[in-house]
Order: C-alpha cells, then sequence, then structure tokens
C-alpha cells in the first residue's frame, strides 16, 4: 500500500487555543477513511493543512508528494476537495464553473461536464449558481472535485444537503473510485451512514487523535458488550430465562423480549446456552456495538484520560 | 496560464455583473458632457477644443478612476475568503500570486475597457461635430487615456494591498475610502497649506517635486497637465511645468512603482494569509 497522504506529528495552535495536537496518521492508495468528531474536534483543521490553506505550527504534512506548507501544489491536479459549505461565484452559471475548474486541473472541459449530469446537474447546467439550492451548490461542490480522477479525495462533510437517492449515487461513485485506488477522506456527522463503508474510522476529540482503525478493530478495542436480543417462548413477566448467567446485565424489551449484553468473551458461551436444548428459543438477534456507541465509547474514554 | 484562467473568469464575472457596463456608461456620459459644456469658453471656433477636454476630464478622472478602482478591488480578497469561494480556489493546482495577478489582469482589462470606450466616445463626438483636432491633441488625449488606466492600475493594487491585509469587507470598504480621500483630497490641501505657510522658504522645487511622486494622482495630474505643451498652456499648470524637473518618463516610472510596490506587497501579505 503505498502512503497518498502522511500526516507526522502535526500540531495547529490559533493564537492559544489548539486545534489539532500531535496528530499523525498516514492514508493509503484505495482506502475509504471516516474523520469523525464533534464540530471544532479538528477535521476542518486537518484537512486545510493538507491543502496548505494553513500552515502547521509544528509536524510535517505530504500530500501526493507535495509539502502544502511549503507552497507546493503539483500534486493537486490529482487531488478533489470539497469543502464544508461550499460556494461559488453566484454570477457564473454551473457549466462556466465546472469548466473553469476542470481548466485549472488541465482536465478536459468535455469531460468535466458529464460530471454535471452525473450529479444530476444537467438540467441546471446553464442557470446561474445564485438561483441554486443548497443541495444543488452541494451537488456542484461534489461535481467539481471529482474533476479528473483524483486521486486523493477530501470531502468535509458531503452529505449534508443530500436527499437519500443522491447520497447512495454520492456513495457509489466514492466506492467505485475507492476500488479503483482513490484515497477517500470523508467526514460526517451521519455516522450510521459510514458504518458499512469506510474501511477505516478516525476519531477526533479536541484536536487529539482519540482511535484509529478499522470498524471490527474499533470494537476490541473498546470491549463494548454485544446485545444479544432472544425471544423466548412461555416467559411470564420478569422471569429470567433459567440458563442464563446472574452476572450478565440484562432488561425486557416490549414484555416478551430479553436483551443481554454481552462482554466479548461471553458471547460465544451465552449463544451456545440459548441455543441448548429446551430452551424454548423462538427467535434470536445479534447487535454488536455501532459506530455511534464507538465514538461516544472513545469520547469518554478521552475525557476520563487528563 | 493559470493566470490567464483566472483573468477571463473575472472579465467574465464583470461583464455578468454589469460592472464593465456600468463603468463604461459612467465614464462615457462625464466624457461626453464635458466634452460639450467644457468646449463652451473657446465657443465653437476654438481650435484646441480636446486640450481643453483633455484638462477637464483628467480632472475629474482623478477623483473617479480611483474611486471605480477601489471599488472593484478591495472586496477581491477578503471578500472572496467571507463568501468561502477562495477556500475552493486554493485547493486547486495554482499558486497564490496566480490568483492576485490573474484578478488584476481581469479587473485592469475592465478598466481599460470601459475607460478607452468612455473616452474615446468623447473624442469621436468631437470629431463628429466638426471640431479639428490636430495629432498633437491626439496624442495627448491618447495619453491621457493610457495613463487613466494606470491610475486605476495604481488604485486596484492598493485595494488588493488592502484586501489582503484586513479581516472582514466592511474594514476594507473603509480603509479603501479613506485612502481615497487621503490621496485624492487631503493630500493635495495639506501640501497647498504647506506651501502657503513655507512661503518658497524652505521647500525647493525639487522637494515639491518629490513630494508630489508620493502621490499616485499628482503624478498623473502632472503626466496629463504639464506633459503636453499644448495641453499646460490651458491647465494653468505651465509654471508648475516649468518649475519642476519631472520627465515624463520619471513620472511614468512612478506610476509603475505605484503599481508594482502595492501589488508585490498584497502578494507577499495574501502567500502569508491563512484561511
Amino acid at each position: 500500500m503505498t502512503a497518498t497522504v502522511q500526516i507526522g506529528n502535526v500540531t495547529k495552535h490559533y493564537g492559544r487555543i489548539a486545534a489539532v495536537t500531535d496528530v499523525s496518521f498516514e492514508l493509503g492508495e484505495g482506502e475509504m477513511v471516516a474523520l469523525i468528531g464533534h464540530n471544532g474536534a479538528g477535521k476542518t483543521t486537518l484537512m486545510k493543512l493538507m491543502l496548505g490553506l494553513i500552515r502547521p505550527t509544528g509536524g510535517s504534512i505530504l500530500v501526493l508528494g507535495d509539502n502544502p506548507a511549503a507552497g507546493q501544489f503539483a500534486g493537486r491536479r490529482h487531488l478533489g476537495y470539497l469543502p464544508e459549505n461550499v460556494s461559488f461565484d453566484a454570477a457564473l452559471t454551473g457549466r462556466e464553473t465546472q469548466t473553469f475548474y476542470a481548466r485549472l486541473k488541465r482536465e478536459r472541459v468535455a469531460k468535466a461536464l458529464q460530471l454535471l449530469d452525473a450529479v444530476g446537474l444537467g438540467a441546471a447546467a446553464s442557470r446561474r449558481v445564485g438561483t441554486y439550492s443548497k443541495g444543488m451548490r452541494q451537488r456542484l461542490g461534489l461535481a467539481q472535485a471529482l474533476i479528473g480522477r483524483p486521486q486523493v479525495l477530501l470531502l468535509d462533510e458531503p452529505t449534508t444537503g443530500l436527499d437519500p437517492e443522491l447520497r447512495q449515487t454520492f456513495y457509489e461513485v466514492i466506492q467505485r473510485l475507492a476500488a479503483e485506488g482513490t484515497t477517500v477522506l470523508l467526514s460526517s456527522h451521519a455516522l450510521t451512514e459510514l458504518e458499512e463503508r469506510a474501511g477505516r474510522v478516525i476519531i477526533m476529540h479536541r484536536g487529539i487523535k482519540v482511535a484509529d482503525g478499522s470498524i471490527e478493530s474499533l470494537r476490541k478495542l473498546a470491549r463494548l458488550p454485544t446485545r444479544i436480543r432472544l425471544k423466548v417462548a412461555g416467559l411470564a413477566p420478569g422471569e429470567v430465562p433459567s440458563w442464563l448467567p446472574a452476572s450478565a446485565p440484562r432488561r425486557r424489551l416490549n414484555g416478551h423480549i430479553v436483551e443481554i449484553d454481552a462482554a466479548p468473551e461471553q458471547k460465544i458461551e451465552l449463544l451456545r446456552c440459548a441455543t441448548a436444548s429446551g430452551t424454548a428459543l423462538e427467535d434470536l438477534d445479534i447487535v454488536p456495538p455501532n459506530l455511534d456507541e464507538l465514538y461516544a465509547h472513545f469520547l469518554r474514554r478521552s475525557e476520563a484520560k487528563p | 496560464m493559470n493566470v490567464i484562467i483566472v483573468a477571463s473568469k473575472e472579465i467574465q464575472q464583470a461583464i455578468r455583473n454589469r460592472w464593465v457596463l456600468a463603468a463604461t456608461l459612467l465614464l462615457a456620459a462625464l466624457a461626453l458632457s464635458l466634452a460639450f459644456l467644457g468646449s463652451a469658453p473657446t465657443g465653437t471656433v476654438g481650435v484646441r477644443a480636446l486640450d481643453v477636454v483633455i484638462v477637464s476630464l483628467s480632472s475629474l478622472t482623478i477623483f473617479l478612476v480611483p474611486l471605480i478602482a477601489l471599488l472593484i478591488s478591495h472586496d477581491a480578497i477578503v471578500g472572496d475568503m467571507e463568501r468561502g469561494t477562495m477556500l475552493l480556489l486554493l485547493s486547486y493546482p495554482l499558486a497564490r500570486w496566480q490568483v492576485l495577478l490573474g484578478k488584476f489582469l481581469g479587473h485592469l482589462v475592465v478598466l481599460a475597457f470601459a475607460t478607452s470606450l468612455g473616452y474615446g466616445l468623447a473624442a469621436a463626438a468631437l470629431v463628429a461635430s466638426g471640431s479639428r483636432i490636430d495629432s498633437d491633441s491626439l496624442a495627448a488625449f491618447a495619453a491621457m487615456i493610457g495613463s487613466s488606466v494606470m491610475l486605476g492600475a495604481v488604485f486596484v493594487a492598493i485595494g488588493y494591498l488592502v484586501s489582503a491585509l484586513v479581516r472582514d469587507r466592511g474594514t476594507a470598504a473603509g480603509i479603501s475610502i479613506g485612502l481615497w480621500l487621503l490621496l485624492v483630497l487631503i493630500y493635495d490641501m495639506a501640501l497647498l497649506g504647506l506651501l502657503a505657510l513655507d512661503q518658497g522658504r524652505n521647500i525647493s522645487a525639487t522637494a515639491l517635486g518629490v513630494m508630489l511622486l508620493f502621490n499616485p494622482t499628482d503624478v498623473y495630474r502632472l503626466f496629463n497637465l504639464t506633459g503636453f505643451a499644448n495641453v499646460s498652456t490651458f491647465a494653468g499648470m505651465a509654471g508648475v511645468a516649468q518649475s519642476t524637473s519631472l520627465s515624463i518618463q520619471v513620472l511614468l516610472l512612478a506610476l509603475t512603482l505605484w503599481t508594482l510596490v502595492p501589488l508585490s506587497l498584497a502578494a507577499l501579505a495574501f502567500s502569508r494569509r491563512e484561511l
């Protein structure tokens, strides 16, 4: 795996406020990475640092072979960026805007204009951007980010303002690019959306990287309980299946479902008990900790650590 | 190449926003009214109708062209930052100085177009109305259009410097108006007051010349009112013209420096800006 983005011990202070503190990571070709964190956690700052829009107080950054802090920009030809709250010159039309950006990247204009159709702006391409809705501007933002098959895509809150259908198309496009070797870094609040898609998650909290890894590895690390839901026939209210170890935390849902919080090492043992003969089990669901819960866990942990 | 791409987009926007139209119409209207009202003192037999127009029009240019130039330039950097368009533009493969130079060329083309067309119309109208115009007058008129564009360039560059330094658009507008007042009105009034007080005891002609060079509008005035013998007799500036040792070349150099220095400083300030 070749690293397209290398961040080494990067720190960024705004006056006395530390926006990012000692963050290091590498992003490889074809990786799809979710950057999550509260507002002000340092996600946008990291992206701006990668683009050279701001300079780091300390540490080193390398993006497609360029050091953006030194003003190198040759590699930006192969980089797509979608800022949070993207805006365009209101006087120009969508087509003119896309043409302008394609020229700056030295890409074929005709091909770049096809992207407008791909994001569903074909009909509005000859209208002024000033007349566009928020969602349409966001689509235009995506269209310009995709110009020229980028090798690195930095997307800051890309799906805000997109309707569910376009959201789906958007993820399809992104996943296809990632499969072809594009590094995709996207920040988002919509964690459930990212859960199935991002191969890797970086969690930021107050400028510090608190977790980094695939969702599975984060689950292992977090040791959050897996919830096992059992539907047992003929169970009186308040009654607990006799085979259940007394130590496992449990609760009743809708009267007849028993939900058990199973620690990772208990999980298999509990399932064995539940499916053993004579338990009158009607149904069984296993809910692993989702990204929301993992995120909350890592935030709590970093809060606890001074 | 990047510079040209940015410049052409800037021109496209100016056309779309009606900036080009507004500036051209304004300058044409003023030039035309001066051409016909201004020729009243010489009467219809006036042999030097165009020279009179040069005198009145260049005085007007000193007020108007810097104002137009500052209007389009004070917003160029800080405005794009506030609107958020700069963020996206700078993520593209181009250097910040290319953005600045592109904008400068674009704005300069807009100004040059408006000035040439607006003032050119006045000259054409005079010719059409039967005034005899000799080649000396035409040369002086062309020089006036050219130097008006240069004066515009100076104030576009100054506007960029302001725009690159301040945090928000309101401040940029305020400082620009202040600078306009200072350079167009206050400086000359202060200089006049100083000369009156001094009574020619301490301030030599050379010192006066240097002081005039420190204000681009004075450089422009000297260039147009004293640069051409036929014009200076009408301008009442013949005396000044003889007492200053500033040649046409020095004046043109001064205007060029007045453009290049603020523009370079603006590029420097912009390259250090974080956004």
